[in-house]
């Protein structure tokens, strides 16, 4: 059973694995002021399993392994590279947080939800999908609700935990009905049982609809987003940033294979097209429209990235190889600017304790390239080149025309000016608005060295996308290929 | 290959704008000097690209590209034609002289120009040229919109930062706002075309001269022409969508007014005629009449609104209205003069424009006001400014011997062809501009200077003279002697016609 | 010397331009080298158009001296002057008028170096016109002339000049943009301006064809009226008339001069060289409708001048009267184009308009003089002055009688050419303008009367207004003018028979 193929596809989760193992073993002997270099070791431990995945355990032809448990292939493993840069982004973030710096098991929960993500980005079945779903999510839940003591982050992490559990509860439901009606749970064998109709459309929809719950809260489309902007609020900085960019995109994962691969049919697609891009519609309205009035800087990130999901979702609706690769594409993007825009969120409050856009008053001046920095985030979410953003939202919106949609891709366009209403908005607070007493450059806003690494290489991954995006697009491209 | 100099070009003020922000920021003046060299260099280059440019061979020269995106069909192909090169010229010209007017006067008395963080401001402003470049340059359609957009958001920051403290949040959001819902509708409608062209073709490519001839169903073009067109025309300052531009322009610092008014709304209406028109000439060929109403009501309106401010900035803000509906006008007629007027408008437009706000800016910065009637006797003041705002405005006027008139009347030519009647009632605004000009000049120059000015203001500086000659000089020199620049457009004309099946 | 002899007409139109850019550099401050070089740079054009008057061949149809260099080819244009025997005579009253008119204005010390400029500029802009052979040139420096006036008169001008500019401007250019339409009409429909072809071709039109929709008949009406308009301001012809006495009443004295010297005759030159060659048959179809606004001109004009009681307002309006005689014998001209009578009277339109140059020059140069010296144009404020000063009163004398039409000087001869020529032709309006004439001796006389005789205001002969007699430079001035006026009243020949030619080859 372990050949060295299903070996190399479960290779960056072994790596993860060693480097949570080796933060036990290593975080008691440290004392209590060194251990916040838990997450050098995190962040550096996960680039290196990148690297040494990236040279012994690239995928070739796509290909179950472990009896159909996992695919291997681009898709997920160009996913999981996504979520570990993220984790160690995060964990560098993590650094210089009050509550999380010195606590080696937030480290090791990061990584342990990490694992979860990277095998639903693999999971070709769906038992083991929904223990990778809970893998994922159960340290979150705590991770959300790390701060004890502080109302916000309790009350996020219990949140956060009640959906959850709420969510996956019915998706698990769904599970065991497909399991019920077709007596299988491999993703690769349903889809054939519904090419040859073996299974009822209209059962097959009733199933898809629970399950399409626990998917919308993972990915936070509307109706299901209800919990987002207090959970990101509440939960620790950094956590915020890893639940919107990479808990998200693995939600996407999952959507991408189970829709694409699963239930293809004919006479589903129409149906559950023509749902999505509903829920893409009301996702960039409700996102966008109630982003608006946000001062918080986290509650109003919260809002952007269910704006985000309803762009993302245009994708998934095309339906298309294109589109596939599309969402793929956006997801790389999204991650980048979006943990940019957390980290540059945390950076600030760790310096001045504060989250409300109108203290961010003056903060080009007190700080210029973190000025340049958010600069770059919050235009790359808005759309503008030379940032990742633009040439993802065109990707999508080219796919979107592509399948006819082309009222929505309108709409969307609509929404992205809306957007960048409250994102412009935000930069005047950091660009044009002053300081009470106008003394800018007696409050600067020191950035510790793994905030610096962490956001410059967000930074130059940000433009490196919206500039030189051929490989990133091939990338995406060869793992959308690998849905058809 | 040769020297690559559209890439240098368009590059430039991007690695300008990096030097720029590796500076101190204490040091003002340094900074102030390496921002007026890389324009120097820009501007070098752009005569360089102006005068390679081979008018008998016409078509697109310094052809250089760069696959970027071949998965997308997407490639950094760049390159001029007859209408982007004078266009590419104006940019040098415009930046070079509003980064020699931003220097400004530091004297605590005066506090002229750009004082306050001059190092972010001349980095976003080179930013913003290098989306400008590379819009004038690009052959690639996603290209395009790629800079297009990066040439609209800089306006934020540098207006909402460095602008008017009146209004400066309003105007700044709301011309942003404006503009990415225009760039982003016309992206709508490229996409479209990139799909068709795919289906028709089975090739994926953003190039523009392949998609010249993809083939696209007439059905197709008058369909997506409206939004194309009208997308990029918003930055055009078209009627009724130019709602943004006057509020944009008074809002901004002076050298943005100038390069937005000079440079950017010319990128839309380039674009418009890029995309628009030559990509979809079926339908540009059936919606030209609405365009031809949208100039037209424009011009007209834009000149009266022009001729009732009492607010110097603001009239000058609405003149461009007026003058842009004459470049819209001249793509309307979709004929030979009409065009020919057009691309030669762009320019006049470009350099007249920029002279004004230059002027306006130079006087508020001193005066503190610019409402008109408050003002007067400046040419006793700044004689320099006074002589160069009466040049510009006969510009405005389309005074024979200026290149206003060299470009207005092949327009009205144009026109004729196509309805008379527009050109008849279009004309009426020669002489409501003639009337707003002669009373802004002598309201604002001559009579007496009132007296809470006497022995307050100060004269312009040598950097700004040089600015105000430099512009003046270009557009002496076209209505002296059109032929410095109608063949290169003549050129750029012909490969239009030839788009719209010779007509 | 080849270069000047083949470029003569080029160098007459540039110089002065070429001149006021060198004055650019000149020292502000040395008022005096500013004048004399102005003055020297005004006098070159004129030696070379004596030059060029002399190498005329009148006995030779068509124009001579003929340039042509590329221009604006892309819409068709080129820069493409030549002369003939009507365009020379302007031509020689420009380069005549412009030094005399820049002598005068050496009082002015007030921005020197501006003023001169302009005045150079616009002596090109006025030369451009009569040179011009391609239309759209023609219109440039019809458009160019206007701005350095503008300015002459908003800047150097008395109270209420800046109302006075502005009309002027608003008018003009107002009256320019139907020709500017009419232009563009013609561009579009030929693809070139050069005026003979667009003479040959435009008349040739098949007017039962349509253009734009419309029969070509409706479309040359139109035009046509465009055309009209434009010149009809300039002329002024009656009821266009009303920016003229602002304008020229609050110009300073050499703007004066000049305005009612060469500008007025641009538009009479307009109908001359544009109107009656490209619109024969309208020509002759609104002639008489023409006629009657000529004849309400020469009526009106004279009698709102007796009304006046500013001595400039009142020469302004005999510039009214007087080019009614003009209007007059081109209308006569329009409708009986070919025979005798109206060459008469074409000669005499033409010569008047030479003469009136003259005369008007001369008037307002005087009225310059006395108003200097006295600050008030006020006729009721002079009164017994020749008394204090013979010889302004006789000059004065002299170039009223010469204004009035006096035989044997040069107001007579015109005048009698036009009447003589149009009387078969409109015989009624000839017979209503007669009485306009005798309004003409009456205003002339009264002015003269309220200025140098009666009895003296004592204010001018003692104390601080004592007044000073004309001097060398002034007496300078009006030195040539009085000769011409003379040398063509006594021997009209020399310059008839150029004109005479012309008007016989053109119609």
């Amino acid at each position: 059973m372990f050949t060295p193929l299903a070996f190399a596809s479960i290779l960056p989760e072994i790596l993860i694995l060693i480097v949570g193992m080796l933060i036990l073993i290593i975080e008691p002997f440290w004392k209590e002021e060194k251990r916040r270099n838990v997450g050098w070791l995190a962040a550096g431990g996960l680039f290196a399993a990148m690297i040494v995945s990236l040279i012994v355990g690239r995928p070739g032809e796509p290909l179950p392994t472990f009896g159909g448990m996992i695919r291997f292939d681009w898709l997920g493993f160009f996913l999981k590279m996504l979520f570990m840069f993220a984790a160690a982004a995060t964990a560098l973030l993590m650094m210089d947080h009050e509550r999380l710096a010195a606590r080696g098991e937030a480290y090791l929960l990061l990584l342990a939800s990490l694992i979860g993500m990277n095998l639903m980005a693999v999971s070709a079945d769906l038992i083991m999908l929904f223990l990778a779903i809970e893998t994922a999510s159960i340290p979150l839940y705590v991770l959300a609700g790390f701060m004890l003591g502080d109302k916000r982050s309790t009350e996020a992490g219990f949140k956060y935990f009640l959906f959850g559990i709420l969510a996956t509860t019915i998706m698990l439901y769904g599970f065991s009905l497909v399991f019920g009606f077709s007596g299988t749970t491999d993703i690769y064998r349903l889809a054939e049982m519904f090419k040859v109709g073996e299974i009822a459309p209209l059962t097959a929809f009733g199933v898809l609809a629970l399950i399409f719950v626990g998917i919308g809260f993972k990915v936070t489309f509307t109706p299901f987003h209800f919990w987002v902007p207090d959970v990101y609020e509440g939960s620790p900085t950094p956590v915020a940033g890893f639940l919107s960019t990479a808990s998200k995109a693995a939600g996407y994962a999952v959507l991408l294979r189970l829709f694409f691969v699963a239930f293809p049919g004919s006479n589903l697609s129409v149906a559950w097209t023509t749902a999505l891009v509903v829920f893409a519609a009301a996702s960039m309205l409700v996102g966008n429209l109630l982003a608006l009035p946000q001062m918080n800087i986290k509650r109003l990130l919260a809002y952007s990235s269910i704006a985000h999901t309803g762009y993302t979702l245009i994708g998934v609706a095309a339906f298309t190889q294109f589109g596939a690769a599309s969402v793929v594409f956006y997801l790389a993007a999204y991650i980048l600017t979006n943990l940019l825009a957390f980290g540059v969120a945390m950076a600030f409050s760790k310096a001045t304790g504060l989250e409300d856009l109108r203290d961010y008053a003056g903060m080009s001046r007190r700080s210029p390239w973190l000025g340049l920095m958010m600069l770059t985030a919050f235009l790359s979410l808005a759309g503008i080149p030379p940032f990742g953003g633009f040439i993802a939202k065109v990707i999508v919106f080219a796919a979107g025309i592509q399948a006819g949609y082309v009222w929505l891709v309108v709409f969307a366009v609509v929404m992205s000016v809306v957007g960048a209403y409250y994102y412009l908005n935000a930069l005047k607070f950091v660009y044009l608005y002053r300081m009470p007493n106008q003394d800018e450059e007696n409050h600067p806003i020191p950035l510790s060295r793994p905030y610096a690494i962490a956001l410059i290489a967000l930074t130059i991954g940000v433009i490196l996308i919206g500039t030189v995006f051929a490989p990133w697009f091939q990338w995406s491209n060869a793992g959308a290929l690998n849905l058809f | 290959m040769n020297f690559p100099v559209l890439s240098v070009i368009t590059f430039t003020p991007l690695v300008a704008a990096l030097i720029l922000l590796m500076i101190p920021a204490d040091r003002k003046n340094e900074t102030r000097a390496v921002a007026a060299a890389s324009a120097a260099f820009t501007l070098a280059l752009s005569l360089w690209v102006y005068f390679t440019y081979d008018q008998t061979l016409g078509g697109y020269q310094l052809v250089e590209r760069y696959d970027w995106l071949p998965a997308l069909g997407i490639s950094l192909s760049l390159g001029v034609d007859g209408i982007s090169a004078p266009l590419v010229l104006l940019t040098g010209v415009v930046m070079f002289t509003g980064v020699l007017i931003s220097w400004g006067d530091e004297r605590p008395h005066v506090m002229a120009g750009i004082q306050d963080r001059p190092r972010e401001f001349f980095a976003f402003l080179f930013v913003l040229a290098w989306g400008v470049f590379g819009v004038f340059v690009s052959l690639d359609l996603f290209m395009l919109f790629f800079f297009y957009e990066i040439a609209v958001f800089p306006m934020y920051l540098l207006i909402v930062i460095w602008g008017w403290n009146v209004t400066r949040e309003y105007a700044a959001m709301k011309l942003t706002l404006y503009l990415l819902l225009g760039s982003v509708i016309a992206l709508v409608g490229a996409l479209a075309m990139l799909i068709v062209q795919y289906q028709n073709t089975g090739v994926l490519t953003f190039d523009m001269l392949a998609m010249e001839s993809a083939g696209f169903s007439q059905q197709f073009q008058i369909i997506w022409f409206l939004p194309v067109f009208l997308g990029f025309a918003i930055l055009g300052g078209l009627w009724p969508f130019h709602n943004w531009s006057p509020d944009g322009h008074v809002a901004a610092p002076t050298a943005v007014s100038m390069f937005h008014a000079g440079v950017l709304m010319k990128l839309g209406a380039f674009a418009a005629l890029r995309v628009g028109i030559m990509l979809l000439p079926e339908g540009a060929k059936h919606w030209s009449w609405l365009i031809m109403l949208f100039a037209g009501v424009a011009v007209v309106y834009g000149a009266y609104i022009a001729f009732v401010q009492t607010d110097f900035k603001y009239m000058v803000g609405f003149s461009s209205v007026s003058h842009m509906g004459l470049v819209m006008l001249g793509f309307s007629t979709l004929n030979r003069d009409g065009l020919l007027g057009s691309g030669m408008q762009m320019f006049s437009h470009g350099a007249m424009t920029a002279l004004f706000f230059a002027v306006v800016g130079m006087i508020y910065d001193r005066a503190h006001t610019r409402q008109i009637p408050e003002l007067g006797g400046m040419s006793k003041i700044m004689p320099f400014a006074a002589v160069g705002f009466i040049i510009g405005g006969l510009v405005s006027m389309g005074m024979p011997l200026f290149s206003g008139f060299v470009a207005e009347f092949p327009i009205f030519m144009g026109v004729w062809q196509v309805n008379w009647l527009v050109a008849v009632i279009c004309s009426i605004s020669i002489i409501i501009t003639a009337a707003y000009i002669m009373r802004i000049v002598r309201q604002v120059f001559f009579g007496d200077v009132p007296e809470r000015f006497e022995g307050h203001l100060t004269d312009i500086t040598i950097l700004d003279k040089t600015a105000l000659v430099t512009l003046c000089f270009f557009m002496v020199i076209i209505g002296l002697y059109p032929k410095f620049m109608a063949p290169i457009v003549q050129t750029g004309v012909d490969n239009i016609l030839r788009l719209l099946g010779g007509s | 010397m080849d270069f000047i002899a083949n470029h003569f007409l080029a160098l007459i139109l540039l110089l002065p331009a070429a001149a006021a850019l060198i004055m650019l550099f000149l020292p502000k401050d040395e008022v005096k080298l500013l004048r004399w070089f102005a003055f020297g740079a005004s006098l070159l054009p004129l030696a070379l158009s004596i030059g060029v008057w002399f190498q005329f061949k009148s006995f030779q149809p068509g124009f001579q001296f003929r340039e042509r260099y590329e221009w604006y080819e892309a819409i068709g244009s080129s820069f493409y002057l030549g002369v003939d025997g009507l365009s020379l005579t302007m031509v020689l009253l420009t380069t005549l008028l412009t030094p005399l008119a820049i002598l005068a204005s050496f009082n002015i010390s007030e921005r020197v170096k501006a003023y001169m400029i302009l005045f150079l500029f616009l002596e090109t802009g006025m030369l451009g016109v009569f040179l011009s052979l391609d239309l759209l040139v023609f219109f440039v420096f019809w458009e160019v002339g206007l701005i350095p006036m503008y300015f002459l008169i908003n800047q150097w001008g008395s109270a209420n000049r800046n109302y006075a500019s502005m009309k002027f401007l608003i008018y003009t250019m107002g009256g320019s943009v139907g020709l500017l339409l009419g232009i563009q009409l013609l561009g579009v429909l030929f693809g070139t301006f050069d005026l003979l072809v667009l003479t040959q071709r435009w008349t040739s039109l098949d007017p039962d064809a349509t253009l734009l929709g419309m029969s070509v008949s409706t479309v040359k009406t139109v035009a046509f009226w465009a055309f009209v308009v434009a010149f009809s301001v300039k002329v002024p012809i009656w009821p266009f008339h009303t920016w003229l006495p602002d304008a020229h009443t609050e110009a300073p004295t050499a703007g004066s001069m000049l305005l009612a010297g060469v500008l007025l005759k641009l538009g009479a030159y307009g109908f001359l060289r544009l109107i009656l060659p490209l619109y024969p048959v309208e020509a002759r179809y609104f002639a008489g409708a023409l006629a009657f606004l000529a004849t309400a001109a020469i009526v009106f004009g004279a009698l709102s001048s007796f009304a006046q009681t500013d001595f400039k307002r009142l020469v302004a309006y005999s510039s009214v009267n007087h080019m009614g005689f003009v209007v007059l014998g081109i209308a006569a001209a329009a409708l009986a184009s070919g025979t005798p009578d109206a060459v008469i009277a074409m000669n005499g339109a033409v010569l008047q308009m030479f003469n009136h140059g003259l005369s008007a020059a001369g008037m307002f140069f005087l009225v310059g003089v006395i108003y200097e010296r006295t600050h008030t144009r006020n006729l009721e404020e002079y009164g017994g002055l020749f008394t204090l000063i013979p010889a302004y009163g006789a000059i004065l004398i002299f170039t009223g009688m010469s204004s009035l039409g006096l035989p044997g000087l040069n107001g007579f001869i015109s005048e009698f050419l036009v009447v003589r020529g149009t009387w078969p032709i409109f015989t009624g309006y000839v017979a209503i303008s007669m009485a306009g004439l005798f309004f003409t001796g009456a205003y002339i006389l009264k002015a003269l009367k309220k200025v140098l005789h009666g009895p003296l205001n004592e204010r001018w002969a003692h104390g601080e207004h004592v007044l000073t007699e004309v001097n060398a430079r002034e007496i300078l001035v009006m030195a040539p003018l009085m000769i011409l006026m003379l040398w063509i009243g006594v021997y009209p020949a020399w310059i008839l028979d150029v004109i005479n030619k012309a008007v016989g080859f053109l119609f």
